[in-house]
């Protein structure tokens, strides 16, 4: 039976990842779009399409999240103001080049290179962070960034002066990524606005969540103008992802991040494979190749999305000892 | 799909965001209410209570 084009099978597939996503990414606060656009590109779908596809993903998930932010007052609406412009403009350029790029029949390898990178990147500093034993902070470059002076200088919440020049320019760095890659851009944006611009914790978060919802809306609007957002799979996803970030949320309230976050990290090392196998295999044609990167990455966010459900309920049942329960404590 | 096919492309696009955005505070809506009616039951339950 098939619903909006896809068989009945396949949305339901895609509500399963959507919750595993969902469950990842309200247990994580993080992780949303770095699967879903190349989840889409293993399986088949033409990169414009993917990246399109995902940053609609990434403004369903997130409006909620802003809109409760901003009933908390946590948002800096002029640092948000000079960011959605800079943003705008980046997404702009980066929608620009993956078209370049599709025209050129190059989209599909370049923006796969690109995640097997960024995956990796990520996954590997990640994997730093749930090593480290000690409570190591991330440099602060705040009174530094604070202590450039270059016109205009803007006043942002909690009397810090930065100047305008190099919130465009984050802004900017972080719209291209965006636009080219399809991810809201809050692995990036909340350490520059806290380690970097020296904005207070809640505020950076409030902000982050705004920005990435804006660049999600305006990402997704201007993909959906040249056709390359497929609406049924990212309504699919939603409907999983909104129930399975409640139960992330839910779990961090009994299970801490630390104790699986390496096992997040091994899924974006398994995503950064992924890629890199589908584009080898279709390079070569060796079929085994695509199947092992759709079992890897749709494997990978099964594998650590049930670890924080497992998780969570073995702290229900006050359970520590048991087969299960030790595998989810590192 | 949807019933938007015949409008102009930007308003198509425009029309995808706003069923993205109708769709999310849906799901927000029915999951608080379905969290809330059956929450502490499956709590319980996964708790072994």
């Amino acid at each position: 039976m098939d619903v909006f084009g896809m068989s009945l099978l396949l949305i339901l597939a895609f509500v399963g990842f959507g919750l595993m996503i969902g469950t990842l990414f309200g247990f994580f606060g993080m992780g949303g779009s770095f699967l879903v656009t190349p989840a889409l590109l293993v399986i088949g779908y033409p990169a414009e399409v993917a990246v399109g596809s995902g940053l609609a993903f990434v403004f369903g998930t997130s409006v909620i999240g802003a809109i409760k932010h901003r009933d908390h007052g946590h948002v800096d609406y002029k640092l948000a103001a000079i960011m959605t412009v800079a943003m705008t403009i980046g997404i702009e350029a980066g929608k620009y080049v993956v078209l370049f790029l599709k025209a050129t029949g190059q989209a599909d390898l370049i923006i796969s290179i690109a995640y097997v990178g960024l995956l990796a990147i990520v996954g590997l500093f990640t994997l730093r962070d749930a090593r480290s034993t000690d409570d190591e902070s991330s440099v602060d470059l705040s009174e530094t960034v604070q202590g450039i002076e270059l016109p205009p200088m803007v006043t942002l919440r909690g009397d810090i002066q930065v100047s305008g020049v190099i919130i465009f320019a984050v802004g900017l760095a972080v719209g291209v990524l965006s636009g080219f890659l399809g991810v809201g851009g809050g692995f990036l944006l909340m350490p520059a606005m806290m380690y970097g611009l020296g904005v207070p914790a809640a505020v950076a978060v409030g902000t982050d969540i705004l920005q990435i919802t804006i660049s999600g809306a305006y990402g997704a609007f201007s993909y959906a103008q040249a056709d390359a957002v497929a609406l049924p799979v990212v309504g699919a996803m939603l409907i999983g992802s909104a129930l399975g970030a409640r139960i992330g949320a839910g779990a961090t309230d009994l299970v801490d991040e630390d104790d699986i976050k390496g096992y997040f990290a091994a899924m974006l090392l398994a995503g950064s494979l992924a890629v890199g196998a589908k584009q080898l295999g279709t390079a070569y044609g060796i079929e085994a190749l695509n199947t092992v990167s759709i079992v890897l990455i749709f494997g990978a966010a099964l594998l650590v999305s049930s670890a924080v459900v497992l998780a969570a309920i073995c702290r229900l049942r006050g359970d520590a000892t048991g087969t299960w329960c030790r595998l989810t404590t590192s | 799909m949807f019933g938007i096919e015949t409008l102009s492309s930007t308003s198509q696009a425009a029309a995808q965001i706003g069923l993205v955005l109708a769709e999310s505070i849906v799901l927000y809506v029915g999951y608080g209410a379905l969290t809330q009616a059956v929450g502490p039951t499956v709590l319980d339950t996964l708790g072994g209570e």
